[in-house]
């Protein structure tokens, strides 16, 4: 099992022609990914890695019903793109770009939210549910199958836990990164309910950073309602307050969004939080050894 | 990109939103000008620094002899690091009550979010959670009449005042959309005999939204290293140690500089040089770093998008062509890392594949200097 998205989940590439689209969709289609169409107006007719380009949105999902899609469109054309794909009938949303203006994010959300579709990001490595299907730009070689849902802000510090897992000989269900922008569209506790009723989830990494209150938000939903143990790695300890730390929403203004409030709600809600990205694989065992 | 007030009042006039009559001065000259036009004045420090009301950069003047020497001691004073080009001088209002009124972007709601409140004037975050009202708007359907009539139910506001908010919340709902504003914040929107006037305006444009925007000018309070970093697309923050540090990846970079301090070590600055697989862009951050004369160089690649021989061959170019005489520790894994680990050796410099060994070596390295 898995959550969001498994190997039945036929997937479009928009934006397939294009440098980092036919990259991607080969390296998904090497991980095992359905993908059943691309998308680039006027490049209709081509084909990507055997894959069929169309014009738009409706025409490749006429031809073949697709269930996700995934974006790989410059920021000033993204929401343009996104809303077709809603449009279409899209039910699962990967934003990849970096950069779409925040306005725009917010106009794509509001149609989401009426379309009942999932937007991950924007500026995210997408989603993978290991040996099943990836939608996004992760190395293939650190998603192997196991017991524990990951859910990350960040991307490269993802990756990194993610291996130190798997050299641990410990593999994952679903991998989902929310996306390091201020408004994305999905947050940490919609991932950890998912994992909650998952059955083969039987431990989650949530990776945090600071800024905003998605860390004190999902302590909150741990505390309330989740049974499965959490483990949680927490950066930007050293950040100092009022610097942006690359990521938009990872700034600390007017007090809020610390790295000491996190770890003290997330305490409090019971998840361990470990204070090195080395030490997640021994807290993951402690939990999920022998049950 | 914050906006200076005076900027951010030409908007809200251009939004029909009231603000005091006013003249932007470059001189203590021309401030006293402007208060024989305008009779009693406030006379402004435009820096972009907050609190600028309790440093001294806020005064006000009966006279233009009076604003002439209230704005040159502006002109001469330091604000955070900065001084101000400009300084406004205003036509004192003649306050009866400060509010707070502001539009910014409510992240959990993904949606933009309305705040009022009764008690203005002061530090937003000094207004207690329920003297505030809170209203997220949905962009499709946008800020209507009926909203602002339950924000004034809820401040307990009826008859002109409510009246005064009908009219002013959408002008600054659409300001805030049209203009790709992060914030734009009144405080405090005053009110007064002639009705509600924006008394400080704070507007923050979207960054990503800027190329919408080219009438806007350019605002870079910054310094020279933030303002080169910013030219080049790398996302560059000083900080005060002596460990110069690089990585791939925001989240990873701020974990870099956290397990930099664990060993006992300080970062000179947070540098997330993104992804791709250019050799340029490595090449402009290392020389960006290596402008900061740090004693150690810290760099941790986990290459997904990012490519390890990029940037083996990005360090190898730069320290033959620039002279790399201080020490490296270097952090090399994923995608191509063999090839990359190779140019390394080439150059003769030793990689570590795990980030923990790199960093305690980097902390090592400093303690040797």
């Amino acid at each position: 099992m898995s959550i969001y998205i498994n190997d039945k989940t036929r997937v479009l590439v928009q934006g397939m022609t294009g440098n980092q689209g036919s990259f991607h969709t080969g390296q998904m289609l090497a991980y095992g990914t359905r993908i059943v169409g691309g998308v680039s107006p006027g490049k209709g007719g081509q084909s990507v890695e055997g894959v069929p380009v169309y014009n738009t949105v409706f025409e490749a999902v006429e031809k073949e019903p697709a269930d996700a899609s995934i974006l790989f469109i410059p920021a000033p054309f993204a929401k343009d793109a996104a809303l077709e794909a809603l449009a279409a009938g899209i039910k699962i949303l990967v934003l990849i770009p970096e950069h779409i203006p925040l306005q725009d994010a917010m106009d794509i959300m509001a149609q989401a939210r009426q379309n009942n579709a999932v937007v991950v990001g924007p500026n995210t490595f997408g989603l993978v549910s290991s040996g099943a299907s990836k939608i996004g730009i992760m190395p293939n070689q650190y998603f192997i199958p196991g017991p524990v849902g990951v859910v990350s802000r960040s991307g490269t510090l993802c990756y990194e836990i993610v291996g130190h897992l798997t050299e641990n000989g410990v593999g994952t269900t679903t991998v989902v990164g929310l996306g390091g922008d201020r408004v994305v569209g999905l947050h940490f506790i919609d991932v950890l309910e998912e994992f909650e009723k998952d059955s083969d989830t039987r431990a989650v990494v949530l990776v945090g950073e600071i800024g905003g209150s998605a860390e004190e938000e999902a302590a909150a939903f741990i505390k309330s309602s989740m049974s499965k143990p959490v483990i949680a790695y927490l950066a930007g300890k050293s950040a100092p307050p009022g610097k942006r730390m690359g990521h938009a929403g990872a700034i600390i203004e007017r007090g809020r969004g610390t790295f000491e409030s996190k770890v003290e709600a997330l305490t409090e809600a019971g998840v361990k939080v470990a204070d090195l990205p080395t030490k997640v694989p021994a807290l993951v065992k402690e939990v999920t050894d022998g049950k | 990109m914050k906006l200076y007030e005076y900027l951010g009042k030409d908007l809200f006039d251009r939004y029909d939103i009231p603000v005091p009559e006013g003249r932007v001065v470059e001189n203590p000259e021309q401030a006293a000008e402007a208060a024989s036009e305008l009779g009693e004045v406030v006379v402004k420090s435009q820096v972009l620094t907050g609190k600028r009301g309790k440093a001294g950069g806020i005064s006000f003047a009966s006279s233009p002899e009076e604003a002439r020497l209230a704005a040159e001691k502006i002109f001469n004073m330091e604000l955070g690091g900065f001084t101000a080009d400009k300084v406004l001088v205003e036509k004192k209002v003649q306050i009866e009550q400060e509010l707070y009124l502001a539009l910014t972007v409510d992240g959990t709601a993904q949606r933009p979010v309305v705040l009022v409140s009764l008690d203005g004037g002061m530090d937003v975050e000094d207004v207690p959670e329920d003297r505030m009202i809170r209203w997220p708007v949905d962009v499709t359907v946008g800020l209507q009449p009926f909203m602002v009539r339950e924000i004034c139910r809820k401040l307990g506001v009826e008859g002109n005042l409510q009246k005064e908010f009908i009219k002013l919340l959408p002008r600054l709902y659409k300001l805030f959309r049209e203009m790709d504003a992060e914030l734009a914040e009144i405080n405090p929107l005053a009110l007064t005999s002639q009705g509600l006037i924006a008394a400080d305006a704070k507007v923050t444009i979207d960054d990503d939204a800027l190329y919408r925007h080219p009438q806007l000018p350019r605002i870079k309070e910054k310094t020279a290293l933030e303002l080169k970093a910013e030219e080049l697309d790398l996302a560059y923050v000083e900080l005060e140690g002596d460990i110069a540090v690089m990585a791939n990846g925001a989240g990873i970079t701020m974990a870099t500089l956290d397990m930099v301090q664990h060993y006992g070590g300080a970062p000179a600055n947070f540098l997330d040089f993104g992804g791709g697989a250019d050799v340029e862009k490595p090449s402009q951050a290392l020389e960006l770093l290596l402008g900061t004369n740090p004693r150690v160089l810290l760099i941790n690649i986990f290459g997904g998008i990012t490519r390890c021989d990029v940037v083996a061959e990005a360090f190898a170019r730069v320290r033959e062509s620039k002279g790399i005489d201080l020490p490296v520790s270097f952090r090399l894994v994923g995608t191509n890392e063999s090839e990359g680990r190779t140019i390394l050796e080439k150059a003769g410099i030793k990689s570590f594949t795990s980030m923990d060994e790199a960093v305690s070596h980097a902390v090592k390295l400093l303690d040797a200097s």
